[in-house]
C-alpha cells in the first residue's frame, strides 16, 4: 500500500535551481504559465554559484571587432567541430541580450573606463569576452536570478530531491521525489518538465563538483526514455587544487591565466609552449589538462604532481581585485599567498559536454514534454567547452527551455499518473530500510569514484574502458543491495543510496562511448586512438535505454548550411 | 598523524547530545572533511549541509568550539586537537537534525525587500568606483552566520520584527545601486526594524567574506531612515511635496 504523499500541480516543472533553471523559471513564468521550482539543496547554492571567470558574450566593449561570428567560430573550434552548430550559433547570437538582461535585473558587473561592462581574455576566446565579477561572476549571477525569479512568483521547493520522472502515456506527467527535511514523498504533477540538474562530476574521485552533482537529471530522463549524447566527452579542468589532501580538486578558476598567469613545470619551464606555441597557457582546457597530466607523469611534476600556476609577478593589489576568492583560497585553505609565490594545480573533473539530447530551438528532448538546459543538456559543447561559455549556455538555453516549456503547457490537458508508478517509486525508496546486510552507499560511491577516476579519466584505452565497465557492473549490484541505517530525517546516507543509481547510470554512458569512439578528439583521449578520425568528425554517440540495457547507436551530424560554413573557413 | 576527538551534535528538534567521534587528521583538514570522515566510517546519516567546500557557497555554517563558522574554512590546526572539539548547529535557528537548522525564515525576510527597479530611460553605464561600492554587499554568500550571532535575534528572537544584518546588507546593496529609483526606508523602519541594531558589530566581526556589515551597510541605512522620518525639515518637505523620499 502507497503511503500518504502530498501534490503540488504546475504548468511546468523545473527540476534544478542553478542558472538554466532558474532563467527557464523566469522565462516560463513571463509566459503566463504557473512554474515551480525543485532544488536539492537550498535557494542559491547550486554550482552556478561557484562559476568564477565570466559568462561570454561578444559585446566588443574591450575589443571592438568581436562579434557572433567569431564567438561562434571559437566555440566550435573549442568543441572540435562536434558541436550541434544551430546552438553554437543562437548562442553565440544571443548571449550578449542575456547579460544586458542580467544587468537590468541588478546583477553588478566590473566595468570599463567608459562605464560599460568589462571583458577579460579566456582560453580559447579570441578576443576579450568573458563580462565578470572578479571572480565571483557566478554568484553575482545566481543571487540577481533567484531574486528576479522569486519575486516574479516562482513557487521554490527547496530541499526536494527528485527520484523519478512520472508519465501519462509517451509524455512526462510529473515526478515523483521527498523533502530531504523529513523524508515525506511528495509528487509533482506538470504538463511539461525542464530538466536543469547539472553534472556528473561525483562519479570521480578529483572534482570540482559539489555532492549535488550525481548525474541524477540525465539519468532520469534515460530512465524516462530520453536519449542521451556526447556522454564521452567530460571536462577535466586543468586546474584544480592539489594539496592539501582535503582541498584535492577545488577549482582554481582559468581567470588567474586570463589575467595574465603563467604555467611552469618543476624545472621553471613555461611547458605550455611546446604544447600549443600559439595559444600557450590560454590553450583550450583539453590541451592544457592533458599537458599538466603529461609533465606529472614524465616526472617533471610538482611536489604534489601537478604544475605551478604563477600569478605572483603581477601587484598585489590587483591579483586582490581581480582574483579575491582565489587569493583568499589558497591562504586560508593552503597557507600560500598567490600574491607572492606560484600555486599548485592540476586537473579536476570539472564539466559534462554530454547530456540529454536536445532540439536546438526549443531545448526539447525526444519524450514529449521534457526539456533540458544547461550542463544536463547536450550539444553546445560538442567535444570540449571554452571557459565562460556555460555561463551564457544557461541564459541563453534556460530561457529558451523556459518558453517551449510554458508554451508545450499551454497546448497540453493536465495529465493523468497513475497509482502503480508512485507505488514503484516509493518501494523502490523504501527498500534500503529493509535490508540487514549489504554495503554502505558510502563504499559503494568510494569504490565508484576510484573506478572513473582510473579507468574512465583524461586518458583511455580499451583495456582501461572495458576493465571500468565491468567494475560498473559489479558496482551496480553491490548499488542494488546497499542498506541504510537511521530514519528518514535528513538523512545523507539513504539519499546517497538512490544518487549512487544516477550515478552508476552515467557512468555507464560515459565508458560505453568512450570505448566507441575509437579516436580522439577534445576532451576525450585515446591512447590507443590519438589521431582524430573523419569519421567520427560526422558522428554523435548516442545512447538510449533498451529494457533493463543500455544501448549506444550512431547519428549523423547534420549538414551545416554554407554560411555558418564560410564563418568557420575565415581566418582570424 | 594522531586522531581528533569531535563531540557532534546529534539529535532534532525535541531532543539531542553531543557524541563522541574519533577522526584521523590529515594535512590541511578542515572541520567539514571530518565530518565526511564521520558520515563515511561511522554514522552515515549525520546530517550536514555543503556544497561547494570552498568557502563560495555558504552551505556548512555551524558553532565550532562555540565559534559561528563556515566548517569548510575552519582548519583543524587551528584548533586545540589535544582536546575534544564541539560541533554544533547554528543555535538562532530551529534544529531539523544535527548540525542542520531551518533557515527557511531568511528566505521569508527577503521576499519582503522590493527587488532591484532601474530609473527609467536610463543608460546603462556605471563607473567602478560606485560599483565598487556595492560590490562589496553583493559578497555576501547568505551563510547567515550574522543572523545567527546577531543578539537582536540569537538572545531576543525578533524573527517578526528585525530583518538582521544579512537583509540590511540586501538592501545596501539594493539602495546605493547607481541606477535604483525606489527607497526603502520605510521598509527598514518599520518591517526590517533596523532600528533595533545597536551596532554591536558581532555581525562584521563573523562574516566569512570580510563585509563591513555595520560600518558600510548598517550604519549608512541607519542614517537614511534618521534623515527620511525624523529629520523635521524632510518630513515637512515630504508631507509638502507627498514624495517619498526628500
Amino acid at each position: 500500500m502507497t503511503e500518504k504523499y502530498e501534490t503540488h500541480e504546475h504548468d511546468v516543472l523545473i527540476i534544478g535551481a542553478g542558472g538554466a533553471g532558474l532563467r527557464a523559471a523566469i522565462e516560463a513564468l513571463a509566459q503566463g504559465a504557473s512554474v515551480g521550482v525543485v532544488c536539492k539543496s537550498l535557494l542559491g547554492k547550486a554550482h552556478t554559484v561557484m562559476a568564477e571567470g565570466g559568462i561570454a558574450a561578444a559585446m566588443a566593449n574591450v575589443d571592438a571587432d568581436d562579434d557572433w561570428r567569431t564567438h561562434f567560430r571559437d566555440t566550435m573550434r573549442g568543441g572540435k567541430f562536434l558541436n550541434n552548430w544551430r546552438m553554437a550559433q543562437l548562442h553565440a547570437q544571443e548571449a550578449p541580450e542575456r547579460v544586458r538582461e542580467l544587468e537590468q535585473w541588478g546583477a553588478l558587473f566590473d566595468r570599463t573606463a567608459d562605464g560599460n561592462i568589462l571583458q577579460r581574455a579566456f582560453g580559447g576566446h579570441t578576443f576579450k569576452r568573458l563580462c565578470h565579477v572578479g571572480d565571483r561572476t557566478g554568484l553575482e549571477m545566481i543571487r540577481t536570478l533567484q531574486d528576479r525569479g522569486v519575486h516574479l512568483g516562482i513557487d521554490v521547493y527547496m530541499e526536494c530531491a527528485i527520484t523519478r520522472l512520472l508519465k501519462d502515456g509517451e509524455h512526462v506527467a510529473g515526478a515523483f521525489g521527498y523533502w530531504r527535511e523529513n523524508g515525506r514523498f511528495v509528487v509533482f504533477k506538470a504538463k511539461s518538465i525542464v530538466i536543469a540538474t547539472g553534472g556528473i562530476g561525483k562519479a570521480w574521485r578529483i572534482t570540482s563538483n559539489s555532492w549535488e552533482y550525481t548525474g541524477d537529471g540525465m539519468a532520469l530522463a534515460y530512465d524516462a526514455g530520453a536519449e542521451l549524447m556526447d556522454m564521452e566527452f567530460v571536462q577535466f579542468h586543468p586546474t584544480g587544487m592539489v594539496w592539501p589532501p582535503g582541498v584535492q580538486g577545488i577549482l582554481v578558476t582559468e581567470a588567474v591565466r586570463g589575467e595574465g598567469g603563467v604555467l611552469r613545470n618543476k624545472d621553471g619551464e613555461r611547458f605550455m609552449e611546446r604544447y600549443d606555441p600559439e595559444r600557450v597557457d590560454l590553450s583550450t582546457r583539453d590541451v592544457v589538462a592533458r599537458a599538466i597530466y603529461t609533465e606529472a607523469k614524465e616526472g617533471r611534476g610538482t611536489e604534489h604532481g601537478g604544475a605551478y600556476l604563477d600569478i605572483s609577478h603581477k601587484p598585489a593589489e590587483y591579483v586582490k581585485k581581480k582574483l579575491p576568492s582565489m587569493y583568499h583560497q589558497f591562504r586560508e585553505l593552503a597557507d600560500v599567498d598567490i600574491t607572492k609565490g606560484p600555486m599548485e594545480v592540476g586537473p579536476t573533473c570539472h564539466y559534462m559536454m554530454g547530456g540529454i539530447r536536445v532540439d536546438a530551438e526549443t531545448a526539447q528532448a525526444n519524450v514529449p514534454g521534457m526539456f533540458a538546459a544547461g550542463e544536463a543538456a547536450a550539444g553546445l559543447h560538442g567535444a570540449n567547452r571554452l571557459g565562460g561559455n556555460s555561463l551564457s549556455d544557461l541564459l541563453v538555453f534556460g530561457r529558451r527551455a523556459g518558453q517551449a516549456a510554458a508554451e508545450y503547457a499551454k497546448q497540453t490537458g493536465t495529465p493523468n499518473i497513475d497509482d502503480a508508478q508512485v507505488e514503484e517509486a516509493t518501494r523502490e525508496m523504501l527498500e534500503p530500510f529493509e535490508r540487514r546486510d549489504g554495503d554502505s552507499p558510502y563504499d559503494v560511491h568510494r569504490d565508484l569514484q576510484e573506478t572513473m577516476q582510473n579507468y574512465v579519466g583524461i586518458f583511455r584505452s580499451e583495456e582501461d574502458l572495458k576493465q571500468g565497465l565491468s567494475e560498473i557492473q559489479g558496482l551496480k549490484d553491490r548499488a542494488g543491495r546497499v542498506h541504510v541505517d537511521g530514519s528518514r530525517l535528513f538523512n545523507p546516507g539513504w539519499h546517497l543510496a538512490r544518487d549512487l543509481k544516477s550515478l552508476l547510470t552515467v557512468s555507464e554512458a560515459v565508458a560505453l562511448s568512450a570505448l566507441e569512439r575509437k579516436e580522439s578528439r577534445g576532451a576525450h583521449s585515446r591512447i590507443d586512438f590519438p589521431q582524430y578520425d573523419k569519421q567520427w568528425s560526422k558522428l554523435n554517440n548516442i545512447i538510449l535505454r533498451d529494457g533493463d540495457a543500455m544501448r549506444l547507436r550512431h547519428a549523423p551530424i547534420a549538414e551545416m548550411p554554407s554560411d555558418l560554413r564560410a564563418i568557420l573557413e575565415e581566418k582570424k | 598523524m594522531p586522531d581528533a576527538t569531535f563531540k557532534i551534535f546529534r539529535g532534532d528538534s525535541n531532543s539531542g547530545e553531543l557524541i563522541e567521534y574519533k577522526v584521523p587528521i590529515a594535512p590541511g583538514m578542515v572541520v567539514l572533511d571530518a565530518l565526511h570522515y564521520i558520515q563515511a566510517h561511522d554514522a552515515p546519516d549525520l546530517a550536514v549541509r555543503w556544497n561547494c567546500k570552498a568557502g563560495k557557497c555558504g552551505s556548512c555554517s555551524a558553532e565550532v568550539n562555540g565559534h559561528p563558522r563556515l566548517t569548510c574554512k575552519t582548519r583543524l590546526d587551528a584548533l586545540p586537537v589535544d582536546e575534544p572539539i564541539t560541533v554544533q548547529p547554528m543555535k538562532s535557528f530551529p534544529v531539523l537534525k544535527d548540525l542542520v537548522t531551518d533557515v527557511s525564515w531568511n528566505y521569508r525576510v527577503n521576499k519582503k525587500i522590493p527587488p532591484f527597479t532601474p530609473r527609467s530611460n536610463v543608460e546603462w553605464k556605471m563607473d567602478q568606483r560606485e560599483v565598487d561600492r556595492v560590490q562589496e554587499f553583493r559578497k555576501c554568500i547568505e551563510c547567515f552566520l550574522c543572523q545567527n550571532v546577531c543578539h537582536v535575534l540569537r538572545d531576543h528572537d525578533k524573527k517578526e520584527q528585525f530583518g538582521g544584518p544579512r537583509f540590511f546588507v540586501r538592501v545596501a546593496g539594493l539602495e546605493m545601486h547607481p541606477l535604483d529609483s525606489l527607497n526603502r526606508s520605510e521598509l527598514l523602519k518599520d518591517e526590517l526594524g533596523i532600528g533595533y541594531c545597536n551596532i554591536t558589530k558581532c555581525c562584521t566581526e563573523v562574516c566569512p567574506e570580510d563585509i563591513h556589515i555595520t560600518d558600510n551597510a548598517i550604519i549608512p541605512l541607519k542614517e537614511r531612515v534618521v534623515d527620511d522620518f525624523y529629520d523635521p525639515v524632510r518630513w515637512f518637505l515630504r508631507k509638502l511635496s507627498g514624495k517619498k523620499r526628500t
